[in-house]
């Protein structure tokens, strides 16, 4: 169930990358919302879900680009592993720890990403720090701010619910 | 429960993922080459499965050929030893061979040399009795061969024959103790009578005034008419000066008597000694007697000047062993008269050679 849930939400942030794939800096994305899923479900579900829901966000995604389907899978599925790992070692509740896990996350992930490619020699990235740091700040608010948001959204829906049944009542 | 299993082990999840991450990546990537590169590793890895399977198959190979053939080393080994054992006696006979070509080679180079009638032979047969020095040679007178012919060898004279048979004679050596031979000093000419001793020869009749040394080479001087002149009988081993006015000469012989295998038989008589030749022989003989007998009453004691037995000392024969027949030596020098040469000119020494 909890992967299932996982896999909708990966599948609703691939859904809304699609629709951002105009915001890019210089060939890099601004933002990468199925890492941001990846590395928050990890978080709150620890290494083993984090790396399969990693690993299929990563294979989907690929799939979906026109690049080496795999490449992405691995660089998602270390990042879900490590999140998890983290998340189960440390508390990272706070958005300001939030935020650096983004950060370090998206760091992590372009590490692999572009590493991979560049060893095997089927891409080249020129000067990528800036991007890849935009980017890690990018993820890092966008991911706290939804971290958060997904968070309060059950209270306040029950909140919401009880304020209507006692205006019912008067 | 696989999957409760496998979720408490996230290092293993994560490792497998990993692991197909990368092949999944690895099909898609081709190598430099144009190869892809999940070929190149799944050959290589594959490969090295291929090389440990056939160096597994090999090793059990190689031990069961290694048993198999440890099995069969021990037939092969006695075949091998008895194989040795023939190429060690066909060696043998391939080194006598070459020694007897050698030796043939030595006997033709000494007939050409000689430039006398020779017939080679073959010895087939040694002495009968130790005590005589003979032996039996392949050659007899159906080769032309006759009595009193000279023997030589490349080293040097051997003896003469003192029996023949139609198909074989008896060859006596120079050493045996009744042979004997006109021999001469080479360096000096100093001559003498050389007889047999049983191993060595000695040297008889040399004046003591002629110069002798240790060494010096003693060839035959051709006056006994049996022997060519001129060829090696041995070397000067030891002179002593005996009671007499003579040298007593010890000579070691040229000729290697227990080794020897072919000869030549010289059917070539001796040249004819001229008139001329004895006379000018005698002059010769009577002068070194003359210095003998001066040097003898000027040095030697009374005592020790008595005259010496000219005859050489010959063995007693023993009981019942016939002995082989006298060589027919020349005379020694102090007996040796030239006699008046014939009218038609001929060599008129009939006498001379004969021990007496």
């Amino acid at each position: 169930m909890k992967i299932l849930a996982a896999l909708a939400a990966v599948a609703a942030a691939l859904a809304l990358q699609t629709t951002l794939a105009s915001l890019v800096i210089r060939g890099t994305a601004a933002l990468d919302l199925v890492l941001i899923v990846v590395v928050y479900i990890s978080l709150i579900t620890g290494p083993v879900t984090g790396l399969l829901v990693g690993s299929a966000a990563g294979l989907i995604q690929d799939a979906l680009s026109s690049g080496i389907i795999g490449i992405g899978g691995l660089a998602k599925t270390v990042v879900g592993f490590v999140a998890g790992f983290l998340g189960t070692q440390f508390i990272l509740t706070a958005p300001l720890s939030r935020f650096l896990m983004f950060v370090v996350a998206t760091v992590l992930h372009a590490s692999i990403f572009m590493g991979l490619y560049m060893l095997l020699e089927l891409r080249q990235f020129d000067n990528p720090y800036s991007a890849v740091m935009s980017q890690a700040i990018g993820n890092g608010f966008l991911g706290v701010v939804a971290a958060q948001l997904v968070e309060l959204l059950p209270g306040l829906r029950d909140r919401r619910k009880r304020s209507r049944a006692a205006r019912l009542t008067r | 429960m696989a999957t409760i299993h496998l979720a408490q082990r996230p290092l293993i999840v994560f490792a497998l993922v990993i692991v197909l991450q990368i092949i999944l990546i690895s099909a898609q990537v081709n190598t430099t080459a144009g190869i892809p590169f999940i070929q190149v590793v799944t050959f290589g890895a594959f490969s090295e499965v291929q090389r440990g399977t056939m160096n597994s198959v090999d090793g059990a190979r190689g031990l069961w050929t290694g048993y198999v053939d440890l099995r069969d080393v021990q037939t092969e080994n006695e075949a091998l030893k008895r194989e040795v054992q023939t190429l060690q006696v066909r060696l043998q006979e391939e080194r006598a061979q070459a020694q007897r070509t050698e030796s043939l080679r030595q006997l033709l180079e000494l007939r050409e040399r000689a430039g006398l009638a020779t017939v080679a032979s073959e010895i087939i047969a040694g002495p009968a009795d130790l005590e005589f020095r003979d032996m039996t040679i392949d050659k007899g007178t159906s080769d032309g061969l006759r009595q009193d012919m000279a023997v030589i060898s490349p080293a040097g004279v051997v003896g003469r024959v003192i029996l023949s048979s139609p198909r074989a004679s008896r060859v006596q050596m120079l050493i045996d103790r009744n042979a004997a031979a006109g021999a001469m000093i080479e360096r000096t000419r100093a001559q003498g009578l050389v007889m047999g001793q049983g191993e060595a020869l000695r040297m008889e009749y040399v004046p003591g005034t002629s110069d002798v040394k240790q060494g010096d080479i003693v060839v035959t001087s051709g006056i006994d008419k049996i022997y060519p002149k001129g060829f090696v009988i041995g070397t000067v081993a030891a002179i002593t000066r005996d009671t007499g006015n003579y040298h007593d000469i010890i000579v070691q012989p040229a000729v290697d008597f227990s080794r020897l295998e072919d000869v030549l038989v010289v059917t070539t008589p001796p040249p004819a000694v001229t008139a001329e030749d004895i006379a000018k022989e005698a002059a010769a003989l009577a002068e070194q007697q003359r210095a003998a007998q001066t040097v003898a009453v000027q040095n030697v004691s009374p005592q020790n000047a008595t005259p010496r037995n000219a005859g050489p000392r010959a063995p007693a024969p023993r009981n019942g062993t016939p002995r082989a027949p006298r060589t027919p030596a020349p005379r020694p020098p102090a007996a040796v008269v030239p006699p008046p040469p014939s009218p038609d000119g001929t060599p008129g020494i009939p006498g001379a050679g004969r021990r007496q």
